[in-house]
């Protein structure tokens, strides 16, 4: 019965039941339980707090699953070099506060009160503040590794630059099927001198899209840059009341932060730029309480998509910022076919698109589920990402040909073969289908046939 | 046994170089690949009977202006990029020196890692590209990323290739992020002749919520100076508060407007003279003191990025055997930094490990990762870490 509080994470929809869940409390403890796996060929997961929303850390049926939400620990904060080393299941909540007040960990997705850093590195977590400061790739110098044979694998450290191939850029992201992290060096930056923070709103979605394309193109890069659409903007606002207007077509969040100079000048230009795009009204955040109750409204979005319907599907896609316009009316036209109706939710700046598919019953899921997948072409045809930062996991694998040909899936594969050979990490995620690795060949070596020049290789 | 002779291709397309790479491991032969020619680093590699020129592979294959997004062919000199994303008001804030003759391309910048002063600010080669197209040893094109600024399908072997020195396969094209040109620029410079001052200068700058464009430090002949640069439209108040808190530490601080000479000499601090050396050290921010005095005993220049804690010494033109001496010293004393060897004399990078890469569970996992790229070893062999 206990393991059923394993059997999904935060994708519902799909549920297994592990053979058995292991809680390590440290890494030497990780080391073993992987070893044992290794011993007796038995797959693993890894699990941090369980909250990612692609199927990530869904369980394998005949695997173990090995939860990492007992390693909390802090193991060294280093504020002069800018850098703070933790176990894989602290939070990222925890990771800002261990190094406040003077330095932050920018990125912050939504879930960061409850997410783990090792579920973050799994799945290269962004957050609303990822056009000016990144995602999590662009913060992990070091990370200790254990590899499914059970070898332990230390990679790069407070450092840059270390010298070989840059494994961590190809760690961090690869959900979990690459091997386990139990301890993380992150990258903290001094917390920026002044933030500001603004909501426009617009008659309708396009001109807020002009008024984004205005502010990066004059050079200012917001520290968030978010857009919500009429639907969201008013379950969210049933759900918080921030006194957001439920009758424009979109809002637009701007928070600018950095050196107060700076900040000052350049909010003039936001507000001038919005103002020339068409905003009907710009309300400007006077003091922390005004700005939290904005950010409060852009947080609940998801979660008071409940107030409009009974279920919803949030899909995760990237376009091309300028492409918002054609997506946006592609999605329109997709949701009228299919008679349901689809909230948007934006990372504006980075072109990060999170429609809400509202469906009533149990049987709409499959159409809900079938309109956002037709959502996630739409922004494959424009140049876009089947995700931007939910991962692809179980939920994705099978949009992964839409994106990749089959040489690059090989090249993945090539990735996956040099770190796990036998698939015993997280098997059956990312990749669209099953594929196994060959023995690696051995080096080239010339037929003596070939070398005296009697027989040739075609 | 004939020797190969040696020969040079210039594949006009990526396809084309994918083909070219499977005839050659198929016959056996490796390959070298060649662009601007102006970073011999790594080590010395064994005979190619090859050598690919990226040069044909020369086309800016998009920009998207709107979006700040280009696709780039690898052989693009990296001058000419600047010059056609400068009249739009745009850059690739990576600027890395360009070498003789400005010669440098896209590939070779990526294919290296190489890095310059913007990298405070924008990131590494790694974090402003967004996708690649790799060319491999079994004739495959392979592509991964995309060509958005946010994208987690799928493995990032961008980064995995992004300084990979060519030896899991050519990079024939890359999808990058760029920035607008910020409209004004002005440095705080701090000066002093005392290393362990200027690391306190360079720690309350690191430390401070200024946002800096680049922040370095630099040391040559017993002095020293901090320089941070800041971009925009209040640079000028920026580069003011920097010199207040500069001048609080006890440095002689002033403001420079006029301050390109001063970055310029920062980006060609990261090359050596003929018959020189230069020693990349990934240090961290609190051991610049122990980095300049390093150099100081070394004869050396030495520049670096203040917050990143990475540092160039370029020792000056001597005998391979005392450049190899000089270099084992500073790896001595900055142990256990990795100092690996860049711009150096063959016979230099021939006699020790330029890589300064101890054999360890992570170089045994390199190597996996090369055979399963490139199992026929065709692609630059043997000048990289462990000899792969």
């Amino acid at each position: 019965m206990q393991l059923r509080t394993y059997e999904s994470d935060g994708l519902l929809q799909y549920r297994a039941t592990p053979q058995a869940v292991v809680l390590p409390g440290d890494a030497s403890e990780v080391r073993d339980v992987v070893q044992a796996c290794a011993d007796a060929n038995v797959p693993w997961v890894a699990r941090g707090a369980g909250s990612g929303l692609s199927g990530g850390a869904l369980p394998v049926q005949e695997g173990v699953l090995i939860a990492v939400t007992r390693m909390r620990r802090v193991l060294d904060v280093d504020l002069a070099n800018g850098r703070i080393v933790v176990e894989p299941g602290v939070t990222n909540s925890e990771v800002s506060a261990a190094v406040g007040p003077t330095h932050f960990y920018p990125p912050d997705p939504s879930s960061q009160i409850v997410c783990s850093i090792g579920g973050n590195v799994a799945e290269n977590s962004g957050g609303a503040h990822c056009f000016k400061y990144g995602f999590t790739t662009n913060y992990v110098t070091g990370l200790e590794l254990v590899l499914a044979d059970g070898a332990v694998v230390t990679l790069g450290g407070k450092e840059v630059d270390t010298p070989g191939y840059d494994l961590l850029g190809a760690f961090v992201g690869s959900e979990g099927t690459l091997g386990i992290c139990t301890a993380i060096t992150l990258r903290v930056i001094p917390v920026p001198e002044a933030t500001k923070t603004m909501v426009a709103f617009f008659d309708t979605t396009s001109e807020a899209g002009e008024a984004v394309s205005q502010i990066v193109s004059a050079g200012i890069v917001p520290g968030a840059i978010e857009m919500m659409d009429t639907l969201t903007i008013q379950a969210a606002e049933q759900a918080v009341h921030a006194g957001f207007p439920t009758d424009v077509g979109a809002a637009l969040i701007v928070e600018l932060d950095g050196s107060r100079h700076e900040c000052d000048a350049r909010f003039d230009s936001v507000v001038q730029i919005c103002e020339a795009s068409g905003a009907t009204a710009i309300r400007i955040a006077r003091d922390d309480a005004d700005r939290a109750a904005i950010w409060r409204t852009r947080k609940a979005a998801f979660a008071a998509m409940g107030r409009v319907a009974p279920n919803y599907y949030v899909q995760d896609g990237v376009i091309p910022r300028t492409k918002l316009p054609e997506v946006l009316a592609r999605i329109t036209a997709l949701a009228d076919e299919y008679g349901m109706r689809v909230g948007n939710v934006f990372h504006a700046g980075d072109g990060n698109l999170h429609p809400l598919v509202c469906y009533e019953g149990e049987e709409e899921a499959e159409r809900a589920e079938e309109l956002s997948g037709r959502i996630l072409e739409a922004c494959v045809d424009a140049g876009g990402s089947i995700t931007g930062e939910h991962g692809v996991g179980i939920d994705k694998k099978h949009h992964m040909p839409r994106m990749f040909d089959e040489p690059d899936l090989a090249a993945f594969q090539h990735l996956r073969c040099a770190f796990d050979p036998r698939g015993l990490a997280n098997p059956g995620k990312v990749m669209p289908t099953p594929r196994l690795c060959g023995e690696v060949p051995g080096p080239y070596r010339r037929h003596p046939l070939e070398r005296d020049g009697i027989a040739e290789r075609f | 046994m004939k020797a190969p002779t040696l020969r040079t291709e210039t594949p006009q397309s990526a396809l084309q170089s994918a083909e070219l790479l499977r005839s050659c491991a198929d016959e056996g032969v490796a390959v070298r690949f060649v662009g601007g020619e102006t970073k011999p680093w790594g080590l010395p590699g064994s005979d190619c009977a090859v050598r690919l020129r990226t040069g044909a592979l020369d086309a800016i294959v998009e920009h998207n202006q709107g979006d700040l997004t280009a696709v780039l062919q690898a052989g693009l000199p990296l001058r000419e990029l600047d010059e056609a994303l400068a009249s739009c008001g745009q850059m690739l804030a990576l600027d890395a020196p360009w070498g003789a003759d400005d010669a440098a391309t896209v590939g070779g910048l990526i294919a290296t890692g190489d890095s310059g002063p913007l990298r405070h600010r924008y990131g590494a080669v790694r974090d402003l590209v967004l996708g690649v197209t790799v060319a491999l040893s079994d004739g495959s094109l392979a592509r991964a990323g995309g060509k958005v600024i946010k994208n987690v399908a799928g493995y990032d072997l961008a980064k995995l290739y992004s300084g990979s020195f060519g030896t899991l396969g050519m990079i024939c094209e890359v999808a990058v992020r760029l920035h607008p040109r910020p409209p004004a620029q002005a440095t705080a410079t701090g000066a002093t002749g005392d290393s362990g001052l200027l690391q306190e200068a360079s720690l309350a700058l690191t430390g401070s919520s200024l946002e800096a464009q680049a922040l370095d430090v630099r040391w040559e002949n017993g002095a020293g100076a901090v320089l941070a640069r800041f971009a925009g439209i209040a640079a000028t108040e920026q580069a003011e508060a920097a010199r207040v808190l500069l001048a609080g530490t006890g440095v002689e601080a002033t403001c420079v407007e006029d301050d390109e000479p001063l970055w310029e000499r920062q980006r060609a601090g990261q090359r050596s003279s003929d018959g020189g050396a230069v020693i990349r050290v990934s240090g961290r921010p609190t051991r610049i003191a122990e980095v300049c005095d390093a150099a100081q005993i070394a004869s050396a220049t030495m520049v670096g990025r203040a917050a990143l804690g990475l540092s160039w010494i370029a020792l000056p033109a001597a005998a391979p055997g005392d450049l190899v001496t000089a270099i084992a010293k500073l790896r001595n004393v900055l142990a256990p930094c990795a100092c690996v060897v860049l711009d150096a004399p063959e016979a230099v990078r021939a006699h020790l490990d330029p890589w300064d890469r101890h054999d360890d569970s992570a170089l045994a996992l390199m190597r996996r990762v090369k055979q399963r790229f490139d199992p026929t070893a065709t692609c630059n062999p043997a000048i990289f870490v462990g000899g792969i």
